[in-house]
């Protein structure tokens, strides 16, 4: 199958034109960030799991920081457009699914956790942390798109399979997925340990809550992940488990996130104890992104740079 | 000694313990991942250790290099899961007394509940009760006298036992695997190359199972017929296939051949056994033609060192013909070792492979003479010669020439070794692992009793209407989470909403 090197070329300009969009989200997100007022203490309690709030709070005016806030969220919103585009552009060139390197699957990787962040923006009142959350996602893409960038090109004969289409994204959007609640369980801790250094950060609640309802999304899709992926190994290489690299490390980040979900039912490990574990699970989650694909040597060592 | 014995079950089953146990599961797996291991690479391995020393030596000992078969990793995981099954017993026994038993009683105190709302209405409790019933439709339900307690998300354990009885059956199911399974590897000459599942000394590399001797593998033959490999412009693969014919099971006492087309992804699957094409090279064919006449052609595999161009590396070896003394057979052994370049390019006289397909393939040659030492009874690569012989003078280079097709190269005592020409071979390996379906019937119990659990929570609402001196009704609701309260506020509100208002339902 030939490239169509035009969709190709649009393609990369897509995925220029996103960062750039993302880029400019998560300045208007810090505009936003640095001149809100921090909540009064009434709203903190709202938000702290306090008696529920039967009426609506009558709408106010937003504020300016409010509006810049929400052209950050529009913002990331237009970036995910672009983003989506350039993978549709990519698929469309090579004829394939695209995320068939590393840099393709970084690409879906960081779509997912953009479109997770988009998702929680609007079930909690938590747009302003855009300035946290984005920043990494932009590094990954940054990385992704220059150190590596790949060409767009066809896949080698073990890739040739439905499969690609099935495990790859499966895996690659659960651990995009994975990858708020590694941010918002750091945020949980620095607002758990001093609330009154934090004041804008909201409420350690609203995001214990954020990172566990995220999480238990992207658990049982990770697993499916590891699942499909054994199935594809037992008719691509022979069996359905044998310890590659990948797979090991797969496994760890499947262990510490199932520690994770046990922690929350553990007397003692609620609350800080839990949001460690989720950051541990973010660590390994980015050293399987980078070590295993870059350094170690192993069966999934052809993501091709 | 009971007291004893029972805290340490209490301490292993309880939850804290599961959770250190795994932080050291996922621990425990990691080196398996950062050091190289020997089921794996066990080249890597040895050079790993060489490289370290004592350090290496203590890793070694310690099962570094093969962390999942190590008593330590064994453990873990041991302890693991009589901790989960310990966890799960009593649950069982739980939730099969729960699935009868009536939503608890409503609290004497609803504000207290994680979920509150109340409100005075213009109702009397008995339309309270009505409205509560209908806007709880679907819940388990018990109503008192002006009050109703309802509960819901039942599933949520069913799909948690499920999920973790699945994980105990995969975890046996795979041990059971690894007993009963093998796994062989064997390189066949493509254009009519036989290989036949017979037993363990057809294959150049077998693994069994810890209950697999080998006497009893699954009979069938394949015979290998063409090879193809399609390749881009820079040399990367697209795809490759090997026709082959196979009998199996009736069709071996018959002695009928089926077709298939053996592909990457797409394994021969037949009585269970699975046969993959795992990889290709080339043989070269060398005759060698003696100083008395004698003919001798030989064609075996030589290893590609590269794995974009297949050039690639090996030693054909000859007997000298009509030699019965051995003594004088062993000084005149002939070795034909160099380098394979499918499609040539040449440096000057340095010969090198730029694409993996054959384009006037070209071989650069060392010819070695000499004691081979083929017959000391120790094994040796048939891809290379041993070094210590030519080290201790008992085997000879003695000419080094590229060659092309049909080209030769005469040796100082009028002994010609002529390049004939160059064909497929493909490596192939059969496994068997008569458990993996029972693996992927848990596995996917797994999935749908993981996704069960955490989407499906178990709740309880309360609602106690009670009359005001003033004629009007009290009306409260209480709501609780039983495991998360995550996400547990907006459907609490939504009922509340539904129960607190004074419309006449």
């Amino acid at each position: 199958m030939p490239v169509d090197e035009t969709l190709a070329t649009y393609s990369d300009w897509l995925y220029r034109s996103a960062l750039g969009v993302y880029l400019f989200a998560v300045l208007l997100y810090a505009v936003e960030q640095a001149f809100a007022r921090a909540p009064r203490k009434a709203e903190v309690m709202a938000g702290a799991g306090g008696p529920d709030v039967l009426t609506d709070a009558p709408k106010s005016e937003l504020t300016r920081s409010e509006r810049i806030g929400r052209m950050g969220a529009a913002m990331t919103v237009l970036g995910a457009v672009l983003h989506l585009g350039s993978l549709v552009m990519r698929g469309l060139s090579t004829g394939r699914a695209p995320w068939g390197n590393m840099y393709e699957y970084m690409s879906l990787l960081c779509l997912a956790a953009v479109v997770t962040w988009i998702v929680l923006m609007a079930k909690f009142p938590i747009r302003r942390l855009g300035v946290f959350v984005l920043p990494p996602i932009l590094t990954l893409l940054f990385l992704g798109g220059t150190v590596l960038y790949a060409e767009a090109a066809p896949v080698q004969p073990a890739l040739r399979s439905y499969w690609l289409a099935i495990h790859v994204s499966v895996i690659s959007i659960s651990s995009g997925m994975l990858l708020i609640p590694g941010v918002t369980s750091i945020l949980y801790l620095l607002k758990d340990t001093n609330s009154d250094r934090f004041p804008k950060l909201p409420s350690a609640d609203v995001l214990d809550r954020m990172s566990y309802r995220t999480t238990v999304l992207a658990f049982p899709l990770f697993t499916a992940g590891i699942i499909l992926g054994a199935i594809w190994a037992e008719a691509a290489w022979g069996r359905f488990w044998g310890w590659d690299p990948k797979e090991t490390v797969a496994f760890v980040t499947w262990v510490v996130y199932a520690a994770y979900l046990h922690a929350r039912a553990t007397a003692g490990w609620r609350g800080r104890g839990a949001a460690w574990i989720n950051i541990v699970g973010f660590a390994v989650n980015v050293f399987n992104l980078f070590f295993i694909n870059l350094v170690a040597s192993g069966l999934h060592s052809y993501a091709g740079l | 000694m009971i007291a004893f014995l029972r805290n340490t079950w209490r301490g292993l089953t309880s939850m804290r313990t599961a959770l250190t146990l795994l932080f050291l599961l996922a621990l425990a797996a990691m080196p398996g991942a950062l050091l190289p291991q020997l089921s794996l690479n066990a080249a890597k391995v040895d050079e790993y250790v060489a490289q370290r020393g004592w350090w290496g030596q203590l890793l070694l000992k310690l099962g570094f290099f093969e962390v999942y078969a190590t008593p330590w990793f064994a453990a873990i995981y041991l302890l693991l899961f009589t901790s989960l099954v310990g966890c799960l017993l009593p649950r069982t026994w739980e939730y099969f007394k729960q699935m009868r038993a009536k939503p608890v009683l409503t609290p004497r105190n609803l504000s207290r509940m994680p979920h509150h709302a109340q409100a005075e209405l213009d109702v009397t409790p008995d339309e309270v009760v009505a409205k509560a019933q209908k806007a709880m439709r679907g819940w388990r339900m018990e109503t008192g006298e002006g009050t109703v307690s309802a509960e819901r998300g039942f599933l949520r354990e069913t799909g948690n036992l499920v999920f973790h009885f699945a994980l105990l059956g995969l975890l046996v199911s795979f041990a059971l695997g690894k007993m009963f399974n093998y796994e062989g590897q064997v390189i066949v000459q493509a254009d009519g190359g036989q290989f036949c599942n017979g037993g363990i000394f057809n294959y150049d590399q077998f693994r069994p199972g810890l209950q697999v001797d080998g006497t009893d593998l699954t009979p069938f033959c394949v015979e290998i017929g063409k090879f193809t490999a399609d390749y881009l412009d820079n040399g990367q693969p697209v795809g490759y296939q090997a026709d082959i014919r196979y009998q199996s099971g009736d069709d071996l006492a018959s002695n009928t051949w089926k077709p298939y087309t053996l592909q990457v992804n797409h394994p021969l699957r037949t009585e269970g056994d699975r046969l993959y094409l795992l990889g290709h090279g080339y043989t070269p064919t060398f005759t060698v033609t003696f100083p008395n006449g004698e003919k001798r052609t030989q064609g075996i595999q030589w290893l590609p060192t590269d794995q974009l161009t297949l050039a690639s590396e090996g030693a054909t070896k000859f007997d000298p013909p009509g030699v019965t003394d051995s003594e004088t057979r062993r000084k005149n052994q002939i070795a034909v070792t160099g380098l394979l370049a499918p499609t040539p390019l040449l440096h000057g006289s340095i010969l090198n492979s730029k694409f993996p397909a054959l384009n006037n393939p070209m071989v650069a040659v060392d010819v070695y003479r000499g004691d081979l030492g083929v017959d000391d009874g120790r094994g040796q690569s048939i891809f290379s010669i041993d070094q210590k012989m030519v080290e201790q003078g008992r085997l000879a280079k003695v000419a080094r020439k590229n060659l092309a097709l049909g080209e030769e190269i005469a040796l100082d005592d009028g002994t010609k070794v002529r390049f004939d020409a160059v064909n497929d071979w493909v490596s192939l390996q059969v496994s068997h692992d008569p458990t993996q379906g029972y693996v992927l019937a848990f596995a996917i119990l797994i999935i749908l009793g993981l996704g069960v659990s955490l989407t499906v929570k178990r709740r309880r609402v309360w609602v106690r209407a009670t009359r005001l001196e003033d004629g009007r009704t009290l009306v409260e609701v209480g709501g609780l989470a039983r495991t998360d309260q995550a996400g547990y506020g907006e459907e609490f509100t939504r009922l509340a909403r539904a129960v607190l208002n004074e419309e006449k339902s």
